[in-house]
C-alpha cells in the first residue's frame, strides 16, 4: 500500500510542500470550473475581459433565461432526450455487455480464443470509419431522427471497453462458487444471473456510470442522426444556442453549459469511489 | 428475485470445466485442454448472440461497405459509381487533407505526452499516503469526465478568447496575444491545454501502477546511494512501463479520433484558417456537409490504416521497453 512513503518521508518533500503541490494543481484543474460557476451569475458584458473569478453583484438573469428555452423549446426537452438516451444505453450496456462477458470468462465454446482477439481489435478501431456506412445504412432502414441509432449499438455489445471490464472482472471471482453451483445442478443462464451478476455489481455498476456520463457528454451521434430540434440532446440544445446567441448571450450559455454538467456531477460525486477504481484496474491487467 | 430456468441440455454435468475457467480468454493453456461439446457451444453462442449480431452488423459490414465506398463517387442519393483509386489521389493532392494530417499529427505529437507527463507527475504526488489524497484524486480525475462535452468546449473559447482571462493574464506578463481562440497560430494550443486538462484518466492508471511496485527496490537503491533522478529512470519508469504502455497506446489511439471540441472551440468552422481542421472535422466536413461519401470513407480508411500502424509500431516496439516481470501481467 504505502510504497513508496517509508522512504518519501525520510528523504522526499515534506508534507507542507507535498499540500502545497497538490494545491497548485487542484487550483490548475478546478479553475475553469470554479470560473464558470462564478461568470453564470455575472451579467453577459462581464463575462469576458473580466478578471474577477466572482461577481461582486450576482444576478440570476442567466439562470431565469434558461425557463425560455432556446428557440421556443423548453429545456427541459433537452434533458428528457438525453436522459431518455443514456438510460436506455446503460440498460443496453449492462445487459448486453455482462451476457457476452459471461461467455468469454465462463463459457468453454469453439473459436471462443478467436473472438476474444477480434473483441480486443474493436477496442482499437477508430470510430470514423464506420460513421459513413454505419449512416447509410440508418438512412437505407429510414431511422435517421430517431434514437435508434444512438442506442443499437449499446444492445448489441459494440463497446468492447465494457466487455473487457466485465471480463476482467469475472475471470477475478473465485472460481469454486460456480463451480458448487454447477454442482448443485444450475444451468448457464441460472449461474450468469445468480451468481455472476451480483458478485460483479462494482464493474456493473462501473460500466452503467461510464455509459451514462459518455451518452450525455456525446456530440457527435447527435449531431449525425438528429436533425429536428425537438429531437435534441442537451449537447446540441447547446450548440443551438451558440449557433444563435453566440455574442449576444453569454451569461445564458455559461449557466446553460453548467446546468448541462449537472447530472454527469452528479453521478460522479454519488460514485467516483467505484469510477476510478474501475479506470485503475483496467490499466493493469492486459 | 425471478428464478430463471435454463434448459437441462445447457449444462452437462462432468466434464472438465475447470481447465476451462482456469485458463480463461487469452490464457495460455496448450490447446489439447481445449475440449468444447456440443452443449458448451450452444450456450458459448447464445451469450454471445448479442456481441455476434453487433460484431456483424455494425461493424464488420460496414467495414466492408465503406472500403467499397472508398473507391466510389456516392453522395447518398445517386448510386455509387466507382472511380477506382481517384479518392486516394484526389486526397493527397488535396492542400486542405494535408492540413488535417498536419493539425491531427500536431495534436497528437504534442498532446499526448505532455498529458502523460503531467499525469505521471502528479500521481508520484498522490502516491504518497497523505491527508486529503483521495479528494486530490477525485478533483484531478473529474475533468476526465466532463472535458468532453459540449460545455467543457464552450467554456475553454471563452477563456481562451480575445481579452478574456488567458489573454489578460499574458498581458500582465507583457506577452502581446490578442486571444489563442482568433490566432491560426494558438488555436491547437487552446485545444491541446484542453486534452491536457484532462489528466485524470491515465493519472489514475499510473497511480494503480505505482502502488504495484514493491517499494524495497526503493529501498535498496537508496543504500546503494541512487538520488532521486535514478530512482525514477532506473526503479519507477522500468517498473510502470506495462502501465506506461497501455497508456501511450490508449492515448494516442483517442487523440487520432478527437472531433467534438475542435468543432465546437472552432464554433462549428474548424478555423480559423484550417488551424483546427482535424482529420475528423474535415471527414464530417467532406461527408455530411458536401456529400462525398465515398471521399470520406477512404479518409477513414487512411485514418484506420494510420491508427493501425502508431498500434503496431507500439507493439513492436514494446520488446525494448516494455518489462513485464513478476506480477506485472
Amino acid at each position: 500500500m504505502s510504497l513508496l512513503s517509508a522512504a518519501v518521508r525520510r528523504r522526499g518533500p515534506g508534507a507542507l510542500a507535498w499540500h502545497l503541490g497538490a494545491l497548485v494543481v487542484l487550483a490548475v484543474v478546478l479553475y475553469p470550473v470554479v470560473w464558470t460557476i462564478g461568470a453564470s451569475f455575472k451579467p453577459s458584458s462581464e463575462i469576458i475581459g473580466a478578471l474577477d473569478l466572482f461577481p461582486a453583484d450576482p444576478i440570476g438573469d442567466n439562470y431565469t433565461r434558461l425557463t425560455e428555452g432556446i428557440a421556443d423549446i423548453p429545456i427541459s426537452t433537452f434533458f428528457l432526450n438525453s436522459a431518455y438516451i443514456a438510460v436506455g444505453s446503460v440498460i443496453g450496456v449492462v445487459l448486453s455487455c455482462s451476457l457476452t462477458a459471461y461467455a468469454f470468462a465462463k463459457v468453454r465454446f469453439a473459436g471462443r480464443n478467436a473472438m476474444f482477439a477480434v473483441m480486443i481489435g474493436t477496442l482499437l478501431l477508430p470510430y470514423h470509419v464506420l460513421i459513413i456506412p454505419q449512416y447509410v445504412l440508418f438512412q437505407k432502414l429510414e431511422l435517421i431522427n430517431t434514437f435508434t441509432p444512438l442506442l443499437i449499438g449499446k444492445y448489441l455489445a459494440t463497446d468492447a471497453f465494457f466487455v473487457f471490464l466485465m471480463v476482467q472482472f469475472m475471470r477475478g471471482l473465485p472460481k469454486e462458487l460456480d463451480e458448487a453451483a454447477r454442482l448443485d445442478g444450475c444451468g448457464h443462464l441460472r449461474t450468469y444471473w445468480s451468481i455472476v451478476m451480483p458478485l460483479c455489481r462494482p464493474a456493473l455498476v462501473t460500466s452503467a456510470i461510464f455509459t451514462f456520463i459518455n451518452a450525455w457528454n456525446d456530440f457527435m451521434g447527435p449531431l449525425l442522426y438528429l436533425n429536428e430540434p425537438d429531437k435534441y440532446t442537451v449537447s446540441m440544445g447547446l450548440k443551438m444556442f451558440i449557433d444563435q446567441d453566440a455574442v449576444a448571450d453569454y451569461g445564458g450559455m455559461i449557466a446553460m453549459s453548467l446546468v448541462a454538467l449537472l447530472p454527469v456531477l452528479a453521478f460522479f460525486v454519488a460514485f467516483q469511489r467505484y469510477l476510478i477504481d474501475g479506470m485503475a484496474t483496467s490499466g493493469l491487467k492486459g | 428475485m425471478t428464478h430463471i430456468h435454463t434448459s437441462p441440455g445447457v449444462l452437462a454435468p462432468g466434464d472438465d470445466r475447470s481447465v476451462a475457467k482456469r485458463n480463461g480468454p487469452g490464457g495460455n493453456a496448450p490447446p489439447a485442454a481445449e475440449r468444447p461439446d456440443r452443449r458448451e457451444n450452444l450456450a458459448g453462442y447464445l451469450f454471445m448472440s448479442p456481441w455476434i449480431a453487433g460484431f456483424l452488423f455494425l461493424i464488420a459490414g460496414p467495414m466492408v461497405f465503406s472500403l467499397y465506398l472508398s473507391f466510389t463517387e456516392y453522395n447518398l442519393f445517386e448510386a455509387p459509381r466507382w472511380i477506382g483509386l481517384q479518392n486516394f489521389t484526389d486526397m493527397f493532392a488535396d492542400p486542405r487533407w494535408r492540413q488535417s494530417v498536419k493539425v491531427t499529427s500536431w495534436y497528437v505529437l504534442i498532446g499526448t505526452p505532455v498529458k502523460l507527463a503531467a499525469a505521471l507527475a502528479v500521481a508520484m504526488l498522490l502516491a504518497q499516503k497523505r491527508w486529503g489524497q483521495s479528494f486530490y484524486r477525485a478533483a484531478f480525475y473529474a475533468p476526465s469526465l466532463i472535458g468532453a462535452s459540449v460545455s467543457a468546449a464552450i467554456v475553454w473559447r471563452a477563456l481562451f478568447s480575445d481579452d478574456a482571462l488567458v489573454d489578460r493574464t499574458q498581458k500582465v506578463f507583457g506577452v502581446e496575444a490578442g486571444g489563442w481562440i482568433g490566432d491560426p497560430a494558438m488555436i491547437i494550443y487552446a485545444l491541446i491545454a484542453l486534452t491536457v486538462w484532462q489528466f485524470g484518466a491515465p493519472m489514475v492508471i499510473f497511480l494503480a501502477g505505482l502502488k504495484q511496485v514493491p517499494r524495497e527496490l526503493y529501498e535498496a537503491a537508496e543504500v546503494d546511494g541512487a538520488g532521486p533522478w535514478r530512482r525514477f529512470f532506473h526503479i519507477t519508469l522500468p517498473m510502470i512501463s506495462p502501465v506506461l504502455f497501455f497508456n501511450v497506446l490508449l492515448e494516442t489511439i483517442h487523440s487520432f479520433q478527437i472531433f467534438g471540441s475542435a468543432y465546437i472551440v472552432s464554433n462549428g468552422s474548424c478555423g480559423p484558417a484550417d488551424a483546427t481542421l482535424v482529420y475528423t472535422c474535415y471527414l464530417y466536413e467532406q461527408g455530411f456537409v458536401n456529400s462525398r461519401m465515398g471521399f470520406a470513407s477512404a479518409m477513414g480508411w487512411l485514418l484506420l490504416v494510420a491508427v493501425g500502424l502508431v498500434t503496431a509500431v507500439l507493439f513492436w516496439s514494446q520488446k525494448r521497453w516494455v518489462h513485464y516481470e513478476e506480477g506485472g501481467r
